[in-house]
């Protein structure tokens, strides 16, 4: 049985990088742009928008160590994006800390439920994890559908407050809040690609690429999953956070399944397994879903889900993937 | 006691939607490997083509019960043509996001063209009204919900059992590859079966069509749900799947009954209990690790 597992087709995946290949300028060039388009970015954008997109970059960044890295899909990271995007609403709004506290608290409650949720889940793996992950993080929303008196129900959480360490400006004006806002997102990026870089981001492709040889290797695969999965979560918990301040209202949406759905197709719109692909995917994105809410456009759903049939179809290892590939194909031929 | 009687009609009216898509989503995955995301929208879509051909041909609910499940198998070959074909082979989770992007454009499509507020349906008169058994009054349109599923899983069961055709389904969801190796075209049942599959959830639909609004998002918290009983029986098992769709129904009833609050959470622990008891769910095989 076990052998057959093995053997199984495995997500698309853009060519692995070898060892001492890419250690060259290049990468410091695309570094430089990315940073100076990351600065640039409200000058050319709404802020707020701007925002969206750092913070659904950072959501599919971390749902990659789990999908690209991990070979997990998990269908149920909205439960760590709205579960800190609520955390952190009630404790900016009740305890009136700064919002970068404010955030650390949601990030943190979203590693403490993904525990247990990544316990159970990586019982089951392949297309089951996705299943029960999306019936847990569909769990979650119902719980906070109820809860009404700590999350207001349908209403969600309203004026969440964007305190600053006193800082006027940063509370009041979108475009410097996006600056306050950034290092966050950047440093969260970071530790992603920390993780994945890491021995230990080692060991989670291994036990992609091959479950049982990983086994046999003595690494407990199971607890190796379940490590990934809460710190992806805990990523994810920072945007949903972010996200949350940044709007200053957390709704049920953020928990539904759709918003589950959505990073997925950012990160799979990107090439999962690249990391910043999940950049492009929530550039991309964000973008187009506030071109066509502001042309009045209604079915913004039918637009993203034809995009996704025609990825999943014809494009599957997505634009940072495909780039990828074709710029390595034309170094080494 | 008569109260429990009722919640149990209510229940196994409940789970009767669950257990026809679930046979349908179990068939398909037997068959083809594919979890289908779009099986929820496909359930939306057989009640509102169910409340559009009322409307627009005065098309009763008799003639739907038979003409959407057509309807919905044509949809069905048509999405297993032209998508669902080319990823068979590749990682199943292809198909699971694949489903999932069709979801989004028929959720929305409906939405755009029917609005978000429900399409009306109105019931046949025989339907209307309450059986007395005893003491106990069960609405006449639950009770004819559960017989009449409880005999489409029977058909479904004897066609599974008694004929060439179920013989090859069950043999290539439980051994693809050896079915192969005895020189069966599992590939030639692949398009009628998702087919088959899609023609379900849509009869399911049609059931639900006088009983609950009919809205673009009636079947996005279904597929969910959905999921939850094909994890509780055992997704590789057709029986596990009708069998666990029933219990669900009498879960989310008796929740409903006895704890409104936590109704929906229920479902989502019995399936948390099942994952941490039996991985492999109720009836489903012990899973490849």
């Amino acid at each position: 049985m076990t052998e057959a597992i093995s053997e199984a087709p495995k997500i698309e995946i853009a060519g692995t990088r070898r060892p001492g290949a890419g250690r060259n300028r290049f990468r410091w060039v695309l570094l430089a742009i990315g940073l100076v388009a990351a600065l640039a970015l409200p000058w050319f954008v709404y802020p707020p928008v701007a925002l969206d997109i750092a913070a659904w970059a950072l959501f599919a960044i971390a749902l990659d160590i789990l999908l690209g890295y991990t070979g997990l899909l998990s269908f149920g990271h909205a439960a760590f994006w709205g579960g800190s995007a609520y955390v952190t609403g009630l404790v900016a709004l009740h305890l009136g800390v700064p919002f970068p506290v404010a955030i650390l608290a949601g990030a943190v409650f979203a590693m403490l439920i993904a525990l247990p949720i990544g316990l159970l889940s990586v019982r089951r793996s392949g297309i089951y994890f996705a299943m029960v992950t999306l019936a847990f993080g569909q769990m979650l929303y119902f719980v906070a559908n109820q809860w009404r008196d700590v999350t207001g129900g349908e209403n969600g959480l309203q004026a969440i407050p964007t305190d600053f360490f006193g800082v006027d400006l940063v509370e009041t004006e979108s475009f410097y809040f996006y600056y306050a806002a950034l290092p966050i997102v950047l440093a969260g990026m970071w530790l992603a690609w920390r993780i994945v870089h890491s021995p230990f981001g080692r060991v989670l492709v291994a036990i992609r690429d091959n479950p049982a040889r990983a086994r046999a290797l003595g690494y407990n695969v199971q607890r190796y999953k379940v490590m990934a999965f809460v710190q992806s979560a805990g990523l994810a918990g920072v945007a949903g956070g972010l996200f949350s301040v940044s709007h200053g209202f957390a709704s049920l949406g953020e928990l539904y399944w759709t918003t589950s759905g959505k990073v997925v197709l950012i990160a799979v719109l990107g090439g999962i397994g690249t990391l910043w692909g999940g950049v492009i995917g929530a550039a991309l994105v964000v973008l187009l879903e506030d071109q066509l809410a502001t042309s009045g456009f209604e079915g913004v759903g039918i637009i993203t889900g034809a995009v996704f049939i025609v990825v999943v179809l014809a494009f599957r290892r997505g634009i940072w993937g495909t780039a990828r590939d074709a710029v390595r194909r034309r170094r080494s031929p | 006691m008569n109260e429990i009687l009722q919640y149990t009609a209510q229940g196994l009216a409940a789970g009767s939607f669950y257990a026809l898509a679930a046979l349908g989503l179990a068939i398909i995955f037997g068959v083809l490997g594919v979890v289908n995301f779009a099986h929820g929208a496909c359930y939306m879509l057989g009640a509102v083509v169910a409340a559009l051909l009322l409307d627009g041909i005065g098309l009763g609910f008799w003639a739907a019960l038979a003409v959407v499940p057509l309807l919905m198998f044509g949809f069905g070959v048509a999405i297993e043509r032209l998508m669902v074909r080319w990823l068979v082979g590749l990682y199943p989770l292809y198909n699971f996001l694949l489903t999932f992007g069709l979801t989004l454009l028929l959720v929305d499509l409906v939405k755009r063209r029917y609005g978000v507020s429900g399409l009306p349906y109105a019931r046949p008169e025989v339907l209307n009204g309450q059986i007395e058994l005893g003491a106990v009054r069960l609405p006449v349109y639950q009770t004819f919900v559960f017989a009449f599923s409880v005999a489409v899983c029977l058909a479904v069961w004897l066609l599974l059992t008694k004929t060439r055709i179920g013989m090859i389904v069950r043999a290539s969801t439980e051994r693809a590859e050896l079915t192969r190796a005895l020189g069966i075209d599992v590939g030639r049942w692949v398009t009628p079966v998702f087919g088959f599959g899609i023609a379900l959830a849509g009869l399911a639909g049609v059931l639900a069509a006088p009983f609950r609004a009919i809205t673009a998002d009636m079947g996005s918290n279904f597929v969910i749900i959905l999921f939850a009983v094909v994890v509780i029986g055992g997704l590789g098992s057709i029986l596990g799947a009708v069998v666990a769709g029933f219990l669900v129904g009498l879960v989310e009833a008796f929740g409903q009954a006895y704890a409104p609050a936590f109704a929906q959470i229920v479902i989502f622990v019995v399936m948390a209990l099942v994952i941490l008891v039996r991985p492999a769910g109720l009836l489903g095989k012990e899973e490849a690790r």
